[in-house]
């Protein structure tokens, strides 16, 4: 039977020490882009910080991997991207990105990364970089495929596998499921839900004003969001 | 030598005026040329684009010009298909137009792409699900048919008519010239439409998602609405402009009053259009989504007053002011009414490009806010700088306008005839004046 994979982000155990982000960045090659600014960088996830005004709290937010009807997937001119139908991973094939960037301007969760510079890594660091995942060039789109370069070693030695932000939470606030076995938890809720995008990407929080933060619905519907840009 | 590749029995500036005319804006094209270079070379981080404006500048360029440079479709259409004669007079220069718009707005592309040696893919790998893809090949397509338009022109100059192979080949591709107007209609209504549409099926963008007709967003129809109503207005004010720059009359003013109705007649469904499918937006694909459509616009400057600007200051004006026999019939009023209705459309591509990236879609995600690197305004300049070159040079040494040399002589003995006292009605043009 084919494997739905998604994942389960605890919202409350989140503590936003990005812990996950370098995890990320180490395992899948992403270089250290020193002239990258926040809004050019290339981060697979990215943490956001929402708050009511007196308490803050965390929310991960990375390729949401949405159903067979991917905002990113119809849109891309030349096959690009994919649903694998054996995992349900929405994967980027770079060697084919004409980085046109319409995926980018489809995805509502702003979760795709444009390759702005060449991928550079300080002389000695390259040592570092893992065989599994081959690094991108620039001018191509990117985002995260759950690991795929542990995912073909799990199928290689038959095992199973993690990617590495789950690894690398501390606080163990995000669980990788495979769907089909793991049902989400019945009070969790998914991003942007009525657009019809079907993620499979789960959060939940026992806190009303996390969950109606980041569940409004609506751009900056949350109270108090983006509340330092917003004007009038 | 310059003298003799000018057409007989029109008149031109001094070889000295028009390469002072030329100068600023070579000038201003290698500027163009090199800030385009630069992204070329060191890549897209000098632009000031970035993981949420995904597009900037030159994307609005290419919408803004694929529309206005509909003229040339529209105008073929109109003249070759539906037998409009009076657009004979402008078709040259339309078919100019479109070339030139296109031939920027394919340029600015390959630019704009990261990888652009790899723009052969969509045609290897085409996703047929993918509007670009639509849009991809029929602007390739739809380009390579205006070049063979515009080639008949090129092949009509005084000099290049001595070369008898020229000329047969001139005459045979004329031979082409319904099926082309065929071709392009078809091609040109699919893309504008696909334009459109590449923002109609973003879903995950509840700005710019519409509802629509089988696979159609109506953000295809609109498009193809819109470029078709607004094309022959810029071709009106090009030609008004070629009139003021090179002081002459090109055509009869008869033109002008044809190209205004049937500009002012489109835009009056396409307001319509515009302002009903806003209406089931507002009431109903928004909020079905999750989005109030109010929200969109309480970030600053995308206030409400955008959207009345695009349908009512720029769309029901200046359509209503075409319309009118008597608005009409003034040319100052003319001219403004086609640049405002020029200006109403930009203004819509304007909008579906820049407001709908700058919108958040996730509740806590801020509005952000984008300015264009001196290299994105320089290679937007280059195109504008191409199109004026190119136009320059087509106007100074082929028949852009063939009434021309008429209207020329019908001014001549109406000047002649009111200085003797006779009524200039009386006169007639004989077909040798013609140039027949």
């Amino acid at each position: 039977m084919n494997a739905r994979y998604g994942m389960f982000i605890d919202i409350d155990r989140c503590t936003g020490c990005g812990a996950c982000m370098v995890a990320c960045a180490v395992e899948n090659n992403i270089p250290p882009l020193p002239a990258a600014t926040d809004r050019k960088g290339v981060t697979w996830i990215r943490v956001y910080r929402i708050g009511n005004g007196q308490r803050s709290a965390f929310v991960p937010v990375m390729c949401q991997h949405c159903g067979q009807n991917a905002p990113c997937v119809h849109v891309c001119p030349q096959q690009a991207v994919d649903v694998d139908p054996a995992t349900g991973i929405v994967g980027q094939m770079p060697q084919r990105c004409l980085g046109c960037r319409y995926c980018m301007a489809a995805c509502p969760y702003h979760a795709r990364y444009f390759n702005w510079w060449d991928p550079v890594w300080p002389r000695g660091m390259e040592q570092t970089l893992n065989p599994d995942a081959a690094p991108r060039m620039r001018g191509v789109v990117e985002k995260c495929n759950f690991c795929q370069g542990r995912l073909h070693r799990a199928k290689e030695s038959g095992g199973q596998f993690v990617p590495a932000c789950v690894e690398a939470c501390p606080a163990q606030a995000i669980e990788f499921v495979d769907l089909h076995q793991s049902p989400p938890p019945a009070n969790s809720f998914r991003l942007l839900e009525k657009l019809g995008t079907d993620p499979k990407t789960y959060y939940h929080s026992k806190r009303d004003w996390v969950r109606e933060i980041a569940n409004a619905p609506g751009p900056g519907g949350a109270p108090g969001a983006g509340k330092e840009n917003r004007r009038g | 030598m310059d003298k003799d590749l000018i057409a007989r029995g029109v008149k031109r500036c001094s070889p000295r005026q028009f390469g002072m005319w030329l100068a600023p804006w070579v000038a201003l094209f290698v500027f163009g040329l090199y800030s385009a270079g630069l992204c070329l070379a060191k890549g897209l981080n000098q632009t000031n684009m970035d993981n949420r404006f995904v597009f900037g500048l030159w994307i609005f360029l290419d919408l803004a010009i694929i529309a206005l440079g509909a003229g040339a479709f529209f105008t073929a259409f109109l003249l070759y298909v539906l037998k409009v004669e009076e657009l004979r007079a402008v078709i040259n220069s339309a078919v100019v137009i479109g070339f030139v718009c296109y031939s920027g707005a394919v340029a600015v592309l390959l630019v704009d792409v990261g990888q652009p040696l790899r723009s052969w893919f969509t045609f290897w790998y085409p996703n047929v699900h993918s509007m670009l893809t639509e849009v991809t090949f029929c602007i390739s397509c739809y380009l390579l048919v205006l070049a063979i338009e515009y080639l008949p022109i090129v092949l009509r100059n005084r000099r290049l008519r001595d070369v008898p192979g020229f000329l047969v080949f001139e005459h045979e591709l004329h031979k082409l010239v319904y099926v082309l107007a065929g071709v392009g209609t078809f091609l040109s209504f699919f893309h504008q439409g696909s334009l459109g549409g590449l923002y109609g099926v973003l879903r995950g963008r509840p700005f710019a998602f519409r509802e629509g007709l089988a696979l159609w967003p109506s953000t295809f129809f609109l498009f193809i609405l819109s470029a078709a109503a607004v094309g022959p207005s810029f071709i009106l004010l090009t030609t008004w402009l070629a009139e003021k720059i090179s002081g002459k009359r090109l055509v009869r003013r008869r033109v002008f009053d044809v190209l205004a109705r049937i500009s002012g007649l489109l835009l009056a469904v396409y307001v319509a259009a515009k302002a009903l499918d806003t209406l089931v937006w507002i009431n109903r694909t928004s909020p079905e989504a999750g989005f109030p459509a109010a929200q969109y616009y309480s970030w600053r400057p995308f206030g409400t007053w955008i959207l009345f600007a695009e349908i009512v200051l720029f769309g029901l004006v200046p359509a209503v002011m075409l319309l009118v026999p008597r608005v009409r019939a003034r040319t100052g009023w003319l001219v403004a009414a086609a640049a405002m209705a020029c200006f109403g459309v930009v203004l819509n591509r304007f909008v579906m490009t820049i407001q709908t990236l700058a919108v958040p879609t996730l509740s806590f995600d801020p509005f952000l806010s984008y300015y264009p690197s001196w290299q994105e305004v320089g290679t937007f300049l280059a195109v504008i700088a191409f199109g004026v070159l190119v136009y320059s040079i087509s106007f100074r040494y082929l028949r852009l306008f063939p009434e021309e040399r008429e209207v020329r002589q019908i001014s001549f003995f109406t000047t002649e005839t009111r200085r003797h006292g006779e009524n200039p009605k009386n006169f007639s043009v004989s077909p040798c004046l013609r140039g027949e």
